[in-house]
């Protein structure tokens, strides 16, 4: 069975590990929080300028001058610190943040990544996501494999107007968790439960390579 | 100390005139200098280049005076929540310019620093690096991005005294910081004006010297975008 958006995100959340200092994307990357395994110490980011992002505040304690990138009311904790937009992409752009966890359109076989424009139809912007992807030395992509008309996001090129080239390195989607070769292709890492090797070849429109056996994605 | 006080935003924004460049700080809405557009959009000067994060949403923030097609270029990170900006923009009747959230608060930092450009990875490779020189330092491709040229910039602070000093609140301080040291003249709006001296200097976020203008706000609506709780669970 595909793995829900939770289950992507529990699965990303065993990636992270004791000391990390983690910026989570909009969407599937922000329920990363609430599987961050228990007994390590991990600071969330926030680009917006806050270091140890809280949980949600209580109903009635909401604070307008405290919210998340997401523009989500949220709570500092112990040890948090507050700085302006320059300082937090500088520390963004000096590597000093471990981790990084975004969600994606498309991605390629050769990482490169697209994520901010649909042109003609969806006119967001990049928000942080290209000093993010240009910078970070350690990006998971949180994704669905496929669209709502059943065609891959995993392609050999990307279609859509690119966020960055060559620097994603590891995709985990409601199928699998891939790897992104130095020399390109997408390789295989884990199944989600049940999900059939054929299955993610017919669903990944780029190159897939496959090696011995494939273990099914454990969440424990 | 000089004094830097004025009398209140419709002073403030009094020589802002047709065809101005304009910082506005804040991060949504959060932190956004909502009396000095109140009065940007009572003066209805029009045909404004607005540098700012974000577009404020349909009924607030820069949203209101995008709603009067005061704006002529915007130069943004991310304008998502604002369907009227979204279809001015596919429409054509506005300009923008999207550009990376960290290359928009460093090519602030830049201005407020003296230093002409900046050269960052962010964009490389990508629409955003079209037209831009590309240099490689170690290896890595970088673009450089010139300093901001803004003839004003408007920030909102928690508490100012009256030689100008700044100090922001929580994460209502964004880009209002290095906004303020960008701007040709800059006109900061506090919650809480002070007379010099009862602000420790210790704790100033932006030194008087880059604010021009400075005044007691009102009626801040500190409006929330996404009110997110939790339930306390007993």
């Amino acid at each position: 069975m595909a793995f829900s958006k939770e289950e992507i995100a529990k699965r990303i959340a065993k990636e992270i590990k004791d000391g990390y200092y983690v910026n989570l994307g909009i969407g599937i990357p922000t329920l990363v929080a609430n599987y961050i395994p228990k007994g390590i110490n991990v600071v969330l980011q926030s680009e917006n300028g806050l270091l140890g992002m809280g949980p949600f505040p209580f109903e009635g304690e909401e604070d307008a001058d405290l919210i998340n990138a997401g523009k989500q009311t949220i709570t500092t904790l112990p040890g948090s610190s507050i700085f302006d937009s320059a300082m937090s992409f500088g520390m963004i752009r000096a590597q000093k943040v471990d981790l990084t966890i975004l969600g994606a359109m498309e991605v390629s076989e050769n990482g490169d990544i697209a994520n901010w424009k649909i042109p003609g139809k969806m006119v967001k912007g990049m928000g942080g996501a290209m000093d993010l992807v240009a910078s970070a030395k350690n990006i998971i992509v949180a994704m669905q494999h496929i669209n709502k008309a059943g065609e891959s996001k995993l392609l050999p090129k990307c279609t859509l107007p690119l966020t960055g080239v060559k620097c994603i390195k590891k995709i985990v989607t409601e199928l699998a968790v891939l790897d992104i070769l130095p020399e390109g292709g997408f390789k295989l890492l884990e199944r989600a439960p049940g999900v059939s090797i054929g299955f993610i070849q017919q669903s990944t429109a780029g190159r897939l390579i496959v090696e011995g056996e494939i273990p099914e994605m454990r969440l424990d | 100390m000089i004094n830097k006080v004025v009398s209140g935003a419709e002073e403030a924004i009094k020589d802002i005139s047709d065809g101005t460049t304009l910082m506005l700080g804040g991060f949504g809405l959060c932190g956004i200098p909502e009396n000095c557009i109140q009065a940007l959009v009572n003066k209805q000067v029009k045909n404004l280049t607005c540098i700012s994060n974000n577009a404020g949403v349909d009924d607030f923030g820069i949203g209101l005076m995008l709603r009067q097609r005061q704006v002529k270029k915007m130069i943004s990170s991310y304008v998502g929540e604002n369907a009227e900006f979204e279809r001015q923009l596919l429409s054509g009747e506005l300009e923008v310019e999207l550009i990376p959230q960290g290359t928009l608060a460093t090519r602030c930092l830049a201005a407020g620093y003296g230093m002409p450009a900046i050269f960052t990875p962010a964009g490389v490779g990508t629409e955003v690096a079209e037209g831009k020189e590309v240099r490689n330092f170690d290896g890595k491709d970088y673009l450089m991005e010139y300093a901001f040229d803004a003839d004003f910039a408007i920030v909102k602070a928690w508490k100012g005294d009256t030689a100008g000093n700044l100090i922001f609140r929580s994460t209502s301080r964004n880009f209002n910081p290095v906004m303020a040291m960008a701007g040709k003249i800059t006109i900061a709006e506090v919650e809480e004006l002070v007379e010099a001296g009862e602000l420790d200097p210790d704790y100033i976020h932006t030194p008087g010297i880059y604010v021009h203008r400075i005044f007691q706000g009102r009626d801040y609506e500190k409006r929330i975008e996404q009110r997110t709780v939790r339930t306390k669970s007993l």
